[in-house]
Protein backbone atom coordinates (compact mmCIF):
# COMPACT_ATOMS: atom_id res chain seq x y z
CA UNK A 1 0.00 0.00 0.00
CA UNK A 2 1.27 3.47 -0.82
CA UNK A 3 1.61 5.93 2.02
CA UNK A 4 -1.52 7.85 3.00
CA UNK A 5 -2.61 10.25 5.75
CA UNK A 6 -5.40 9.29 8.11
CA UNK A 7 -8.00 11.76 9.43
CA UNK A 8 -10.87 11.25 11.88
CA UNK A 9 -13.56 13.94 11.61
CA UNK A 10 -16.66 13.98 13.80
CA UNK A 11 -19.11 15.74 11.47
CA UNK A 12 -20.12 15.59 7.80
CA UNK A 13 -19.10 19.22 7.36
CA UNK A 14 -15.63 18.61 8.78
CA UNK A 15 -15.22 15.46 6.62
CA UNK A 16 -16.16 17.33 3.43
CA UNK A 17 -13.79 20.18 4.17
CA UNK A 18 -10.96 17.77 5.04
CA UNK A 19 -11.26 15.90 1.74
CA UNK A 20 -11.46 19.22 -0.11
CA UNK A 21 -8.15 20.32 1.40
CA UNK A 22 -6.23 17.21 0.25
CA UNK A 23 -4.49 16.35 -2.99
CA UNK A 24 -6.44 13.19 -3.80
CA UNK A 25 -8.19 12.28 -0.56
CA UNK A 26 -10.98 9.73 -0.27
CA UNK A 27 -13.66 9.01 2.30
CA UNK A 28 -13.07 5.79 4.25
CA UNK A 29 -16.18 4.10 5.59
CA UNK A 30 -15.89 0.45 6.67
CA UNK A 31 -12.91 0.08 4.34
CA UNK A 32 -13.88 -3.43 3.25
CA UNK A 33 -13.49 -2.53 -0.44
CA UNK A 34 -11.19 0.51 -0.35
CA UNK A 35 -8.46 -0.94 1.86
CA UNK A 36 -8.13 -4.20 -0.16
CA UNK A 37 -7.95 -2.03 -3.32
CA UNK A 38 -5.23 0.09 -1.71
CA UNK A 39 -3.31 -3.01 -0.63
CA UNK A 40 -3.25 -4.11 -4.26
CA UNK A 41 -2.23 -0.58 -5.28
CA UNK A 42 -5.37 -0.27 -7.39
CA UNK A 43 -6.13 2.89 -5.38
CA UNK A 44 -3.68 5.32 -3.84
CA UNK A 45 -5.50 8.22 -2.18
CA UNK A 46 -3.19 10.82 -0.60
CA UNK A 47 -5.50 10.97 2.43
CA UNK A 48 -8.22 8.89 4.05
CA UNK A 49 -11.06 10.63 5.88
CA UNK A 50 -12.67 8.14 8.26
CA UNK A 51 -16.48 8.41 8.44
CA UNK A 52 -16.98 5.84 11.20
CA UNK A 53 -17.00 8.46 13.94
CA UNK A 54 -19.53 10.83 12.35
CA UNK A 55 -22.47 10.60 14.75
CA UNK A 56 -25.05 12.15 12.38
CA UNK A 57 -24.51 9.28 9.90
CA UNK A 58 -25.40 6.57 12.42
CA UNK A 59 -28.71 4.98 13.34
CA UNK A 60 -31.75 3.33 11.79
CA UNK A 61 -35.17 5.05 12.01
CA UNK A 62 -38.39 3.23 11.18
CA UNK A 63 -41.63 5.26 11.30
CA UNK A 64 -44.50 3.07 10.20
CA UNK A 65 -43.26 1.96 6.79
CA UNK A 66 -40.84 4.85 6.30
CA UNK A 67 -37.25 3.68 6.75
CA UNK A 68 -34.12 5.77 7.01
CA UNK A 69 -30.69 4.18 7.44
CA UNK A 70 -27.61 6.31 8.18
CA UNK A 71 -24.71 6.01 5.77
CA UNK A 72 -22.36 4.76 8.51
CA UNK A 73 -24.71 1.95 9.58
CA UNK A 74 -22.98 -1.43 9.27
CA UNK A 75 -24.33 -4.56 7.63
CA UNK A 76 -24.30 -6.16 11.08
CA UNK A 77 -26.52 -3.41 12.49
CA UNK A 78 -29.03 -3.90 9.67
CA UNK A 79 -28.96 -7.68 10.18
CA UNK A 80 -29.36 -7.14 13.90
CA UNK A 81 -32.28 -4.68 13.60
CA UNK A 82 -35.63 -6.17 14.62
CA UNK A 83 -37.34 -3.13 13.08
CA UNK A 84 -35.78 -3.73 9.65
CA UNK A 85 -36.59 -7.43 9.98
CA UNK A 86 -40.24 -6.68 10.65
CA UNK A 87 -40.77 -4.12 7.85
CA UNK A 88 -38.41 -5.29 5.09
CA UNK A 89 -37.54 -8.99 5.02
CA UNK A 90 -35.56 -8.70 1.78
CA UNK A 91 -33.11 -6.08 3.05
CA UNK A 92 -32.70 -7.90 6.36
CA UNK A 93 -31.97 -11.15 4.55
CA UNK A 94 -29.53 -9.35 2.23
CA UNK A 95 -27.57 -7.97 5.20
CA UNK A 96 -27.34 -11.44 6.71
CA UNK A 97 -25.82 -13.03 3.59
CA UNK A 98 -23.60 -10.12 2.64
CA UNK A 99 -19.85 -10.75 2.92
CA UNK A 100 -18.92 -12.68 6.06
CA UNK A 101 -19.37 -11.91 9.78
CA UNK A 102 -16.09 -9.99 10.04
CA UNK A 103 -16.91 -7.88 6.99
CA UNK A 104 -20.46 -7.24 8.25
CA UNK A 105 -19.11 -5.67 11.46
CA UNK A 106 -17.09 -3.10 9.50
CA UNK A 107 -18.75 -2.54 6.11
CA UNK A 108 -21.43 0.13 5.82
CA UNK A 109 -24.44 0.68 3.59
CA UNK A 110 -23.25 4.18 2.66
CA UNK A 111 -19.84 2.90 1.64
CA UNK A 112 -21.28 0.07 -0.44
CA UNK A 113 -23.78 2.34 -2.22
CA UNK A 114 -21.11 5.00 -2.91
CA UNK A 115 -18.64 2.42 -4.23
CA UNK A 116 -21.23 0.79 -6.53
CA UNK A 117 -19.21 -2.35 -7.10
CA UNK A 118 -20.85 -4.38 -9.91
CA UNK A 119 -21.11 -7.34 -7.51
CA UNK A 120 -22.30 -5.36 -4.46
CA UNK A 121 -25.65 -6.38 -2.98
CA UNK A 122 -27.20 -3.11 -1.76
CA UNK A 123 -27.52 -1.40 -5.16
CA UNK A 124 -30.07 -4.09 -6.20
CA UNK A 125 -32.10 -3.34 -3.06
CA UNK A 126 -31.89 0.43 -3.55
CA UNK A 127 -33.21 0.08 -7.13
CA UNK A 128 -36.01 -2.33 -6.20
CA UNK A 129 -37.03 -0.30 -3.15
CA UNK A 130 -37.03 2.90 -5.25
CA UNK A 131 -34.86 4.33 -2.47
CA UNK A 132 -33.63 7.88 -2.11
CA UNK A 133 -29.89 8.33 -1.61
CA UNK A 134 -29.18 11.29 0.67
CA UNK A 135 -25.80 12.94 0.26
CA UNK A 136 -23.99 15.87 1.83
CA UNK A 137 -25.24 17.96 -1.14
CA UNK A 138 -28.60 16.60 -2.29
CA UNK A 139 -31.14 13.77 -2.40
CA UNK A 140 -31.12 11.54 -5.49
CA UNK A 141 -33.37 8.66 -6.55
CA UNK A 142 -31.46 5.34 -6.75
CA UNK A 143 -32.45 4.99 -10.42
CA UNK A 144 -30.47 8.16 -11.17
CA UNK A 145 -27.73 7.65 -8.57
CA UNK A 146 -26.04 4.56 -10.05
CA UNK A 147 -24.34 5.43 -13.33
CA UNK A 148 -22.15 2.45 -14.29
CA UNK A 149 -19.54 0.02 -12.98
CA UNK A 150 -18.08 1.62 -9.82
CA UNK A 151 -19.65 4.92 -10.94
CA UNK A 152 -22.30 7.09 -9.34
CA UNK A 153 -23.36 10.73 -9.59
CA UNK A 154 -21.28 11.53 -6.48
CA UNK A 155 -18.68 14.29 -6.67
CA UNK A 156 -15.27 13.60 -5.12
CA UNK A 157 -16.17 15.60 -2.00
CA UNK A 158 -19.73 14.25 -1.63
CA UNK A 159 -20.76 11.74 1.07
CA UNK A 160 -23.69 9.32 1.15
CA UNK A 161 -25.12 10.34 4.53
CA UNK A 162 -28.24 8.12 4.50
CA UNK A 163 -30.67 6.10 2.39
CA UNK A 164 -34.44 6.15 2.81
CA UNK A 165 -37.36 4.23 1.36
CA UNK A 166 -40.94 3.18 1.95
CA UNK A 167 -40.91 -0.45 3.03
CA UNK A 168 -42.70 -2.72 0.54
CA UNK A 169 -45.39 -5.19 1.61
CA UNK A 170 -43.32 -8.13 0.39
CA UNK A 171 -39.65 -8.33 -0.52
CA UNK A 172 -37.00 -10.95 -1.20
CA UNK A 173 -33.39 -11.27 -2.28
CA UNK A 174 -31.50 -14.22 -3.69
CA UNK A 175 -28.03 -14.36 -5.15
CA UNK A 176 -25.77 -16.84 -6.87
CA UNK A 177 -22.29 -16.62 -5.40
CA UNK A 178 -19.03 -17.17 -7.09
CA UNK A 179 -17.89 -20.39 -5.38
CA UNK A 180 -14.41 -18.96 -4.65
CA UNK A 181 -14.80 -15.24 -3.96
CA UNK A 182 -18.42 -15.59 -2.72
CA UNK A 183 -19.33 -12.34 -4.48
CA UNK A 184 -22.68 -12.25 -6.25
CA UNK A 185 -22.43 -13.36 -9.88
CA UNK A 186 -26.06 -12.35 -9.97
CA UNK A 187 -28.36 -11.09 -7.23
CA UNK A 188 -32.02 -10.20 -7.64
CA UNK A 189 -34.10 -8.14 -5.22
CA UNK A 190 -37.88 -8.09 -5.68
CA UNK A 191 -40.22 -5.68 -3.88
CA UNK A 192 -44.02 -5.67 -4.09
CA UNK A 193 -46.44 -3.04 -2.83
CA UNK A 194 -50.07 -3.33 -3.94
CA UNK A 195 -49.90 -4.29 -7.60
CA UNK A 196 -46.55 -2.59 -8.16
CA UNK A 197 -43.47 -4.79 -8.35
CA UNK A 198 -39.88 -3.64 -8.79
CA UNK A 199 -36.93 -5.88 -9.64
CA UNK A 200 -33.30 -4.84 -9.01
CA UNK A 201 -30.49 -6.92 -10.51
CA UNK A 202 -26.84 -6.77 -9.43
CA UNK A 203 -23.70 -8.67 -10.43
CA UNK A 204 -24.84 -9.46 -13.94
CA UNK A 205 -25.34 -6.29 -15.99
CA UNK A 206 -22.50 -4.98 -18.15
CA UNK A 207 -23.34 -1.45 -16.95
CA UNK A 208 -23.84 -2.48 -13.33
CA UNK A 209 -27.07 -2.62 -11.38
CA UNK A 210 -30.32 -2.33 -13.37
CA UNK A 211 -34.10 -2.53 -13.05
CA UNK A 212 -35.53 -5.50 -14.97
CA UNK A 213 -38.63 -3.88 -16.43
CA UNK A 214 -40.13 -6.95 -18.15
CA UNK A 215 -39.98 -9.04 -14.99
CA UNK A 216 -41.52 -6.22 -12.97
CA UNK A 217 -44.43 -6.05 -15.41
CA UNK A 218 -44.95 -9.81 -15.46
CA UNK A 219 -44.77 -10.04 -11.66
CA UNK A 220 -47.17 -7.12 -11.25
CA UNK A 221 -49.78 -9.22 -13.05
CA UNK A 222 -48.89 -12.45 -11.27
CA UNK A 223 -46.45 -12.47 -8.34
CA UNK A 224 -45.26 -16.05 -8.76
CA UNK A 225 -41.95 -17.63 -9.83
CA UNK A 226 -43.57 -18.99 -13.00
CA UNK A 227 -44.45 -15.47 -14.15
CA UNK A 228 -40.85 -14.89 -15.29
CA UNK A 229 -40.38 -18.39 -16.73
CA UNK A 230 -41.08 -17.32 -20.31
CA UNK A 231 -39.07 -14.10 -20.21
CA UNK A 232 -35.62 -13.92 -21.65
CA UNK A 233 -32.73 -11.64 -20.80
CA UNK A 234 -30.55 -10.31 -23.63
CA UNK A 235 -27.01 -11.68 -23.10
CA UNK A 236 -25.77 -8.60 -24.98
CA UNK A 237 -26.31 -6.52 -21.86
CA UNK A 238 -24.61 -8.95 -19.47
CA UNK A 239 -21.11 -9.10 -18.02
CA UNK A 240 -18.82 -11.77 -19.36
CA UNK A 241 -15.63 -12.86 -17.60
CA UNK A 242 -13.69 -15.97 -16.61
CA UNK A 243 -16.34 -16.78 -13.99
CA UNK A 244 -19.23 -16.94 -16.43
CA UNK A 245 -20.26 -16.01 -19.96
CA UNK A 246 -22.93 -13.43 -20.68
CA UNK A 247 -25.35 -16.24 -21.70
CA UNK A 248 -24.74 -17.94 -18.34
CA UNK A 249 -25.42 -14.70 -16.46
CA UNK A 250 -28.54 -13.97 -18.53
CA UNK A 251 -29.95 -17.30 -17.40
CA UNK A 252 -28.88 -16.64 -13.80
CA UNK A 253 -30.89 -13.40 -13.74
CA UNK A 254 -34.06 -15.36 -14.46
CA UNK A 255 -33.26 -18.15 -12.01
CA UNK A 256 -32.40 -15.73 -9.18
CA UNK A 257 -35.56 -13.70 -9.90
CA UNK A 258 -37.65 -16.88 -9.55
CA UNK A 259 -35.93 -17.76 -6.28
CA UNK A 260 -36.30 -14.22 -4.91
CA UNK A 261 -40.05 -14.32 -5.63
CA UNK A 262 -40.36 -17.78 -4.10
CA UNK A 263 -38.60 -16.74 -0.89
CA UNK A 264 -40.13 -13.24 -0.60
CA UNK A 265 -41.98 -12.41 2.62
CA UNK B 1 4.26 9.05 11.49
CA UNK B 2 1.40 9.31 13.95
CA UNK B 3 1.05 8.04 17.45
CA UNK B 4 -1.67 5.47 18.17
CA UNK B 5 -2.86 4.21 21.52
CA UNK B 6 -5.22 1.35 22.27
CA UNK B 7 -5.84 -1.41 24.76
CA UNK B 8 -4.48 -4.80 23.69
CA UNK B 9 -5.29 -7.88 25.78
CA UNK B 10 -6.09 -5.66 28.75
CA UNK B 11 -2.88 -3.65 28.56
CA UNK B 12 -2.71 0.00 27.42
CA UNK B 13 -0.22 0.23 24.53
CA UNK B 14 0.96 2.91 22.14
CA UNK B 15 3.33 3.24 19.21
CA UNK B 16 4.40 5.25 16.19
CA UNK B 17 2.82 4.16 12.90
CA UNK B 18 2.53 5.33 9.31
CA UNK B 19 -0.92 6.25 8.02
CA UNK B 20 -0.89 3.07 5.94
CA UNK B 21 0.20 0.70 8.73
CA UNK B 22 -2.31 -2.13 9.06
CA UNK B 23 -3.50 -3.15 12.51
CA UNK B 24 -2.16 -6.68 11.98
CA UNK B 25 1.34 -5.30 11.32
CA UNK B 26 1.14 -3.07 14.39
CA UNK B 27 0.20 -6.11 16.50
CA UNK B 28 2.85 -8.39 15.03
CA UNK B 29 5.76 -6.04 14.46
CA UNK B 30 5.39 -3.31 17.09
CA UNK B 31 3.92 -5.42 19.86
CA UNK B 32 5.45 -8.80 18.94
CA UNK B 33 2.05 -10.52 19.07
CA UNK B 34 2.69 -12.92 16.21
CA UNK B 35 -0.21 -15.24 17.01
CA UNK B 36 -2.36 -13.15 14.65
CA UNK B 37 -1.49 -14.38 11.15
CA UNK B 38 -1.58 -12.94 7.64
CA UNK B 39 -2.78 -15.61 5.22
CA UNK B 40 -3.92 -13.68 2.18
CA UNK B 41 -3.90 -10.21 0.72
CA UNK B 42 -7.54 -10.03 -0.20
CA UNK B 43 -9.53 -9.97 3.09
CA UNK B 44 -10.84 -13.47 2.48
CA UNK B 45 -8.91 -15.95 4.62
CA UNK B 46 -9.62 -14.66 8.15
CA UNK B 47 -6.29 -15.81 9.65
CA UNK B 48 -5.85 -12.28 11.02
CA UNK B 49 -9.18 -12.24 12.90
CA UNK B 50 -9.04 -10.40 16.24
CA UNK B 51 -11.69 -8.79 18.44
CA UNK B 52 -12.07 -5.00 18.28
CA UNK B 53 -14.48 -3.64 20.89
CA UNK B 54 -15.86 -7.16 21.25
CA UNK B 55 -16.42 -7.80 17.53
CA UNK B 56 -14.47 -10.24 15.34
CA UNK B 57 -12.81 -8.25 12.55
CA UNK B 58 -9.97 -8.78 10.06
CA UNK B 59 -6.87 -6.97 11.31
CA UNK B 60 -5.36 -7.02 7.80
CA UNK B 61 -8.10 -4.71 6.53
CA UNK B 62 -8.10 -2.14 9.32
CA UNK B 63 -5.52 0.59 9.67
CA UNK B 64 -3.75 0.83 13.01
CA UNK B 65 -4.94 4.45 13.05
CA UNK B 66 -8.57 3.29 12.73
CA UNK B 67 -8.08 1.21 15.89
CA UNK B 68 -6.99 4.27 17.91
CA UNK B 69 -8.82 4.20 21.25
CA UNK B 70 -10.31 0.71 20.81
CA UNK B 71 -10.15 -2.40 22.97
CA UNK B 72 -8.36 -5.21 21.09
CA UNK B 73 -8.18 -8.89 22.04
CA UNK B 74 -5.88 -11.26 20.15
CA UNK B 75 -5.37 -15.02 20.39
CA UNK B 76 -2.70 -14.34 23.02
CA UNK B 77 -5.30 -12.71 25.28
CA UNK B 78 -8.00 -15.36 25.67
CA UNK B 79 -6.48 -18.01 27.94
CA UNK B 80 -6.71 -17.33 31.66
CA UNK B 81 -3.53 -18.12 33.52
CA UNK B 82 -2.40 -21.52 32.30
CA UNK B 83 -5.91 -22.56 31.32
CA UNK B 84 -6.97 -22.59 27.68
CA UNK B 85 -10.12 -20.76 26.65
CA UNK B 86 -12.92 -23.33 26.14
CA UNK B 87 -12.73 -22.72 22.38
CA UNK B 88 -8.97 -23.44 22.36
CA UNK B 89 -9.53 -26.56 24.46
CA UNK B 90 -12.26 -27.76 22.10
CA UNK B 91 -10.07 -27.27 19.00
CA UNK B 92 -7.38 -29.34 20.75
CA UNK B 93 -9.78 -32.05 21.88
CA UNK B 94 -11.59 -32.40 18.55
CA UNK B 95 -8.46 -32.09 16.42
CA UNK B 96 -9.80 -28.92 14.79
CA UNK B 97 -6.45 -28.13 13.20
CA UNK B 98 -3.67 -29.70 11.25
CA UNK B 99 -0.99 -27.20 10.19
CA UNK B 100 -2.40 -24.61 12.59
CA UNK B 101 -1.96 -21.55 10.40
CA UNK B 102 -5.65 -20.62 10.26
CA UNK B 103 -6.31 -21.63 13.86
CA UNK B 104 -5.88 -18.29 15.70
CA UNK B 105 -8.34 -16.65 13.30
CA UNK B 106 -10.70 -19.62 13.44
CA UNK B 107 -10.76 -19.48 17.23
CA UNK B 108 -11.31 -15.71 17.42
CA UNK B 109 -14.11 -15.93 14.83
CA UNK B 110 -15.66 -18.93 16.60
CA UNK B 111 -15.70 -17.20 19.99
CA UNK B 112 -17.58 -14.33 18.33
CA UNK B 113 -20.08 -16.79 16.81
CA UNK B 114 -20.79 -18.29 20.23
CA UNK B 115 -21.01 -14.81 21.79
CA UNK B 116 -23.81 -14.00 19.33
CA UNK B 117 -25.63 -17.33 19.20
CA UNK B 118 -24.95 -18.86 22.62
CA UNK B 119 -25.32 -22.61 22.83
CA UNK B 120 -28.26 -22.40 20.42
CA UNK B 121 -26.02 -23.33 17.49
CA UNK B 122 -26.45 -25.92 14.77
CA UNK B 123 -24.00 -27.24 12.23
CA UNK B 124 -25.45 -25.23 9.35
CA UNK B 125 -25.18 -21.96 11.27
CA UNK B 126 -21.56 -22.65 12.25
CA UNK B 127 -20.64 -23.43 8.64
CA UNK B 128 -22.37 -20.27 7.34
CA UNK B 129 -20.81 -18.11 10.05
CA UNK B 130 -17.30 -19.44 9.36
CA UNK B 131 -17.55 -18.16 5.79
CA UNK B 132 -14.89 -15.53 6.48
CA UNK B 133 -12.26 -18.08 7.53
CA UNK B 134 -10.45 -20.44 5.20
CA UNK B 135 -8.75 -23.68 6.25
CA UNK B 136 -6.79 -25.67 3.66
CA UNK B 137 -6.13 -28.77 5.80
CA UNK B 138 -9.05 -30.00 7.81
CA UNK B 139 -12.00 -29.91 5.43
CA UNK B 140 -13.73 -28.02 8.27
CA UNK B 141 -15.49 -31.06 9.79
CA UNK B 142 -13.50 -31.10 13.02
CA UNK B 143 -13.53 -27.32 13.28
CA UNK B 144 -17.33 -27.36 13.17
CA UNK B 145 -17.36 -30.17 15.75
CA UNK B 146 -15.06 -28.14 18.04
CA UNK B 147 -17.20 -25.00 17.79
CA UNK B 148 -20.38 -26.94 18.57
CA UNK B 149 -18.71 -28.63 21.55
CA UNK B 150 -17.25 -25.36 22.82
CA UNK B 151 -20.56 -23.48 22.53
CA UNK B 152 -21.89 -25.07 25.70
CA UNK B 153 -18.59 -24.79 27.59
CA UNK B 154 -18.04 -21.13 26.68
CA UNK B 155 -21.52 -20.21 27.89
CA UNK B 156 -20.87 -21.98 31.20
CA UNK B 157 -17.62 -20.07 31.68
CA UNK B 158 -19.32 -16.74 30.96
CA UNK B 159 -22.11 -17.55 33.40
CA UNK B 160 -19.54 -18.37 36.08
CA UNK B 161 -17.72 -15.06 35.52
Amino acid sequence: MYETNYHRPSSVEEAVSLVGSTESGKFLSGGMSLLPAMKQRLAAPSDLVDLRHVEEMKGITVNGREVRIGGAVTHFEIKNSDEIKSVCYGLHHMASVLGDPQVRYMGTIGGSVANNDPAADYPAAMIALDATIHTSKRAVKASEFFVGLLETVLDDDEIVTAVSFTAPEISGYEKFRNPASRYAMCGVFVAKTGSTVRVGVTGAGADGVFHWDEAAQALSANFAPDAVANLSVDPGGMLSDLHGSSEYRANLVKVMAKRAVASAK
Amino acid sequence: MTKVAMKVNGRQVSGEVEGRTLLVHFLRENLGLTGTHVGCDTTQCGACTIHMNGQAVKACTILAAQAEGTDIVTIEGIATGGELHPMQAAFKQHHGLQCGFCTPGMIMASIDIVNRHGSDLDEQTVRHELEGNICRCTGYHNIVKAVLAAAGAQEQRQAAE
